[in-house]
Order: C-alpha cells, then sequence, then structure tokens
C-alpha cells in the first residue's frame, strides 16, 4: 500500500510556477528524501503534503485519501520543523502534550506516551524545561518528541538539521536513521545536503526549479544519475564533465576527450547502445572513480580501466584523502585520492578512470545517454 | 515599541580625565534644570493645594504654603459644588473609572484578536482591513464629533457613560490593532504552523500561543490607552454633561460654578486627583516592559 502519492502536482503563485507537475509515491515505512538547491520547490511540496499550502491542481493522496481540501489537523502527519518552532511559554512537557490535548486524548495517556516518548529520545530530565533553556540539539529532539508522541500516518521534516553545528548534525542524523528504523512510519525529509539525503533514505527525489528530476534510490541516483544537473548535485566534490567525442575503435565505440592526445577511452557497449560515431557528448566522471594508474585497483576488482595523464595544479588535504585541483586535457577536473598517493602540484601522473562507473550525457538536452 | 534595549555603551567613558568630568558636568546640569523645568508645574500646583485661598491672593500663585492643611483635598473630593452637585470631584472620578476601565479593556481585547488575525490568518484584502481599521489613527477626533453624536442619539446612548465607553472602544481599536499586528508579525508564523498540524484552531492558537506571548504589547496597549482615554476632554464635555461628565470635563466646570470666586486650593487638589490614575498607571506598568519572551522559539 502506498502511503504518500502525489499525482500531477502543481503550484502556482499568481504567473509563477513553482511546482511543475509532480509525481511521486511512497510505499508505507519508507523515508523519502527530497532535495535540491534552493527555491527548487521542496519545501513547498513539504508545506502541501501538510495542508499548510493549497494545492493548484493535481492530488495528493495519503494512505489512499485524497486530502487535497483537508485541514492539517485532520490529515493524521506530523511535522518538524527548521525552526524547531517549539511553544515558547510552554514547557517541554506541554510542547509534547498540546497535540494530544487538541484532540482531547486523556491525562493518564498523555502521561504515558511523554513518558515513553522522552524515553525514546533520552529528553526525561528536560521535561520541565522552557525551550529557551535548552541547547541546539535538545531542541532539536523535543521537535522530534513533539512529532512521535502523535503516533501519524506520516512524519515530515523540514530541513530538521541545518541549524545544528556540524559535529551535532551528523550524529543526530543516525539518531533520525535509528529512529525510523525503530518506528518504521513513512517519512519525507526535506534537505539541501545530499549526504543526509544519501545516508537517510529509502528513495531520493531530486528537484531542481519546480521540476522532479529523478526519484529512485540513493545508489542509483548516484551510479545512474538520469541528467546532468542530479550528476552534478549528487556527489561531493562534483562529478567531472569533460566535453568528449564518440570513435570507434576495433572493439566497438569509445570516447575521446576533447583537446587530448587521441586516446580512444572504450566505453561498456552494453550500457550505452545509442552512440553514434562522431557524436558530441559529456563525459562524466566522478573523482574517485580515478585512480593512480601504478596501483592497478580497478583491474583487480576486473574492470576495464583507461589511464590519462592528469596535470594537478593545486591540492586540498582533508585528512582522509586528498582532492587534486586538477586538468585533464586541458579541461578542469577534480580528482580524490589517498593522502600517500598524491602528486605534488605542478607534476603529470597516470591515473586509470574505472570505465564501468563512467557517465555520458547529451551536449543539448543533459540527459543521460 | 514593547523592545526596551539597554545597552552597556557608555560615550561618555573614554577620554581623558578632565574632558570625562566636564562633560559629565554638562549633562547633569542640563538634565538637572529639564527636570525641573517639566517639573515645575506640578509642583506648584501641589504646594497651592495647601494653602488657604486668601493666602493665595495675597501672596500669588507661585509661593511656598506658610501652614500645611490637608482641609482643601477633602473639600475637592468629597464636598465641594460642582454645577449644582455638592459631592466634589469623587463622583467624577469614578464615571471616568466607570468608563476608563472597560474602554481599555475592550480596545485592547479588540486590538489583540485583529492583530492576531491581521498577522496570522493572512485572507484577501487583508491590508485593507488592516489600513482601513488604521485609519482611525490619522484621522483628527475632532472630525468623528458628528457621526458619533448622530449614532449616540440613535441608539440612544447620548450623555451616558456606557456612550462614551463605545466612543472610546471603537477609537482606541485603531490603535490597538496597530500595535498588536506589528508585535505578532514578529512571532515565527512556524508556530502557528506547528499548531495547526497539532490540531489547534483559530481560538486554541490565540489563547494557548499568542496570547502568553503578549505582556509586552498589552502593557503597551493598556498604558496608551487608560492614560488616553482618562485624559480625554473632548468626548466627555460633547456628549455628557452635569453629573454624568467624566473628570477632565467636571473640572473645567469649575471656573463656571458657585459664587463665581475661584477656588484655586480646591482645584488645584482636584487636577492632582485627576491626574493620579494615569501616572499610578504609567509607574506601575512601565517596570513590566518584558523583553525576550520570544527567546526560544527560534534559534
Amino acid at each position: 500500500m502506498s502511503s504518500l502519492l502525489i499525482r500531477n502536482l502543481r503550484k502556482s503563485y499568481g504567473a509563477v510556477e513553482v511546482l511543475k507537475n509532480i509525481n511521486l509515491e511512497a510505499e508505507s515505512g519508507e523515508f523519502v528524501a527530497l532535495v535540491g538547491p534552493s527555491g527548487c520547490g521542496k519545501s513547498t511540496l513539504l508545506s502541501i503534503i501538510a495542508g499548510l499550502e493549497s494545492v493548484t491542481s493535481g492530488e495528493v493522496l495519503i494512505e489512499d485519501r485524497v486530502v487535497n481540501d483537508e485541514a492539517p489537523k485532520d490529515r493524521d502527519i506530523a511535522m518538524v520543523f527548521q525552526s524547531y518552532a517549539l511553544y515558547p511559554t510552554m514547557t517541554v512537557r506541554q510542547n509534547m502534550t498540546f497535540g494530544m490535548e487538541c484532540r482531547n486524548i486523556d491525562k493518564a495517556t498523555q502521561d504515558k506516551t511523554v513518558q515513553r516518548v522522552a524515553a525514546l529520545l533520552q529528553i526525561e530530565p528536560l521535561l520541565g524545561r522552557k525551550p529557551a533553556q535548552l541547547s541546539g540539539g535538545q531542541r532539536q529532539r523535543v521537535a522530534m518528541g513533539r512529532a512521535l508522541v502523535r503516533d501519524p500516518k506520516l512524519f515530515l521534516f523540514d530541513e530538521p538539521l541545518s541549524n545544528l553545528d556540524a559535529k551535532l548534525r551528523v550524529e543526530m542524523r543516525s539518531e533520525i536513521k535509528k529512529l525510523h528504523q525503530s518506528v518504521g512510519r513513512t517519512t519525507v525529509y526535506v534537505t539541501h545536503d545530499q549526504i543526509e539525503a544519501m545516508t537517510l533514505a529509502t528513495r531520493i527525489a531530486v528537484m531542481h526549479q519546480g521540476v522532479l528530476q529523478q526519484y529512485d534510490t540513493p545508489k542509483a541516483i548516484y551510479e545512474t544519475p538520469a541528467n546532468m544537473f542530479v550528476a552534478g548535485f549528487m556527489g561531493s566534490p562534483n562529478m567531472n564533465f569533460l566535453s568528449a567525442k564518440i570513435a570507434s575503435t576495433a572493439d566497438g565505440l569509445g570516447v575521446v576527450v576533447n583537446g587530448g592526445d587521441g586516446t580512444v577511452l572504450p566505453v561498456p557497449a552494453d550500457r550505452y547502445q545509442s552512440l553514434e560515431n562522431g557524436q558530441d557528448v559529456v563525459f562524466g566522471v566522478r573523482p574517485e572513480h580515478f585512480s593512480p594508474a601504478h596501483e592497478q585497483r580497478a583491474e583487480r576488482k576486473g574492470r576495464t580501466t583507461v589511464s590519462v595523464p592528469v596535470t594537478v595544479d593545486m591540492d586540498e588535504p582533508t585528512g582522509s584523502e586528498t582532492i587534486l585541483m586538477s586538468r585533464i586535457a586541458g579541461q578542469d577536473a577534480i580528482l580524490v585520492c589517498e593522502p600517500d598517493e598524491a602528486p605534488t602540484p605542478g607534476e603529470t601522473m597516470d591515473f586509470a578512470i574505472d570505465m564501468s562507473k563512467i557517465s555520458l550525457f547529451d551536449t543539448k538536452s543533459e540527459l543521460r545517454l | 515599541m514593547a523592545e526596551v534595549s539597554h545597552q552597556a555603551y557608555d560615550p561618555l567613558a573614554t577620554g581623558s580625565k578632565t574632558q570625562q568630568a566636564r562633560s559629565r558636568g554638562i549633562v547633569y546640569v542640563l538634565l538637572t534644570f529639564f527636570a525641573l523645568l517639566y517639573l515645575s508645574p506640578l509642583l506648584i500646583i501641589f504646594m497651592n493645594t495647601f494653602r488657604p485661598l486668601d493666602e493665595i491672593v495675597r501672596e500669588g500663585f507661585i509661593s511656598v504654603p506658610d501652614s500645611l492643611s490637608l482641609k482643601y483635598w477633602g473639600e475637592a473630593w468629597g464636598s465641594f459644588c460642582i454645577g449644582g452637585t455638592c459631592e466634589g470631584v469623587s463622583r467624577y472620578f469614578s464615571n471616568t473609572l466607570l468608563m476608563t476601565i472597560p474602554a481599555t479593556i475592550f480596545s485592547t481585547a479588540l486590538g489583540l484578536v485583529n492583530g492576531y488575525a491581521l498577522s496570522k490568518w493572512r485572507f484577501k484584502c487583508d491590508a485593507w482591513v488592516f489600513g482601513l481599521i488604521t485609519l482611525g489613527v490619522f484621522l483628527p477626533a475632532q472630525m468623528t464629533l458628528l457621526p458619533w453624536a448622530f449614532v449616540l442619539g440613535q441608539i440612544g446612548l447620548s450623555n451616558t457613560i456606557m456612550g462614551l465607553v463605545l466612543v472610546h472602544t471603537v477609537q482606541g481599536t485603531s490603535f490597538t490593532t496597530l500595535f498588536c499586528r506589528n508585535y505578532f508579525v514578529a512571532v515565527p508564523d512556524d508556530l502557528i504552523k506547528a499548531a495547526r498540524i497539532d490540531g489547534a484552531g483559530f481560538w486554541r492558537i490565540f489563547r494557548r500561543i499568542m496570547l502568553p506571548l503578549s505582556p509586552p504589547i498589552v502593557i503597551v496597549c493598556v498604558i496608551w490607552q487608560f492614560t488616553g482615554i482618562w485624559n480625554e476632554f473632548l468626548f466627555g464635555t460633547v456628549f455628557t454633561s452635569g453629573e454624568n461628565q467624566p473628570i477632565t470635563a467636571a473640572i473645567v466646570a469649575f471656573s463656571g460654578s458657585g459664587t463665581g470666586e475661584r477656588h484655586y486650593n480646591v482645584e488645584a487638589a482636584s487636577v492632582i486627583f485627576a491626574a493620579l490614575p494615569p501616572l499610578f498607571i504609567y509607574v506601575l506598568g512601565g517596570k513590566y516592559f518584558v523583553r525576550g519572551l520570544t527567546s526560544g522559539a527560534v534559534k
């Protein structure tokens, strides 16, 4: 059973269309991440699911019931806000019971539920405090507690971690994942952070300019991005886009990077069938799919690689890996390699490209070939 | 308006010692001078309440009392004759209380609801509604005299305290709506959204979320309305007469009453009586300009 279904959804503010024909489905218990840059419409979409914004056309269904015209309180949802939106004059306990109070749940049940959720989130010592007396992480927990006491059909998260510092964000991220695994409710999670989306979601919806670009599992989004936007947005550092041409060799078709020495890089024939000799393409390689040629790392896994000369301009050591700002055939490229193997800036070194992981895009439509 | 921030910055704390002493000296001399200037009318009136009439006539209006007597205070409060009734200002004092307290409560309550609806439940043409309500802030009271006279006559509230309550409630709602709306605009919308998802409706959100955040603006409205309505003269003197007048109108009626002789000492005491409640409200309420009630709502 699908717990959330969005059909042909459009939303306009006057003449401006902010959501263009969105179709989305979430199975019961699924964790869906809506991800995209600011202004892509992801928060508007969440507000529409919550019932805080009206629908221009199309349908929103929660557990097979059309809820287009239902008030937020009748949709049986709970939401965690980016600002937490804790009621400032109420204690933590009152913040958590307010929703139950509005639904006329008896006092004994309220107390029991608060105890259970407070224990789950380890916020029992905070129940008597006001939001102003809590730290950012504690407020975050209380905001989640307020959602959890309601036991709704759908959890909505609106960038819940973006106000936390980096370390706390990573901690809370895994807490949310753990929580989702134990509670098992369908969750829609809005974020602009692709790492949050990758780590938490069972499926990711990548949005850009009001259009749903791709809706798939994290693995599929990462490995076979539907277009150059998705390929560039997901993954850090970004995927490299090199302008190239298709050329034929004895073993089939290959890619030639423009401006280089003309080396043909063989393309796995089973994945790209529609290529034509001489066609202009965008050749996409993720930074981590380069490895120093002499290590022969990919070959040992039985993959085809081609080595290309890479000129390193600058390096950025992060500790666990080193990012190399470099040039391949005169085109800018970013590579990632192990710190010990990193060449010094100014040096040219041969790097092997794992050809099973590459992506090819059309130069005009920017779609995956 | 409700936010009063106290900065720790002291512009006189730097510079050489002599420079500091000189600038401090200038500041305090000026402050003392203006404080005395503003206090002098109150002081002169206050001193006159203790002086017998012949002493005032003999020594002039501005002078230190030779003897202290509370007799004129008593006379002003309970037995002096104004316009035929000999009950002093006590009757008019209670008239004004009966007018000011309900009008303050009603206009503040209406302002809170208006401000809440206009800032948090946006509807079509809400900007127009807000504009029309606050138009009252800019209209001179004299312009509304005739319409009000007509309305009060039609509904049978001419020459009643109730009529004045109605006038001041409606006139005051313009101000309180403006204050409350601008205060509530700063309350994060996410609180309202969260409460709506929690299942609360219009009134529950108002009662449980907005009202607990409102004390600073309620204090502002109450001080503004109470002092404004208490000190109001025009409507009081036009729409009421005789024993239904508020204290401001009654005090003016002093000069034309009795034997024609001016009882400066009793008048002075009456004026002090009339001025005490607003002063009291101001001193009491000024302390409650609470800050930082919304802190913690949003990071």
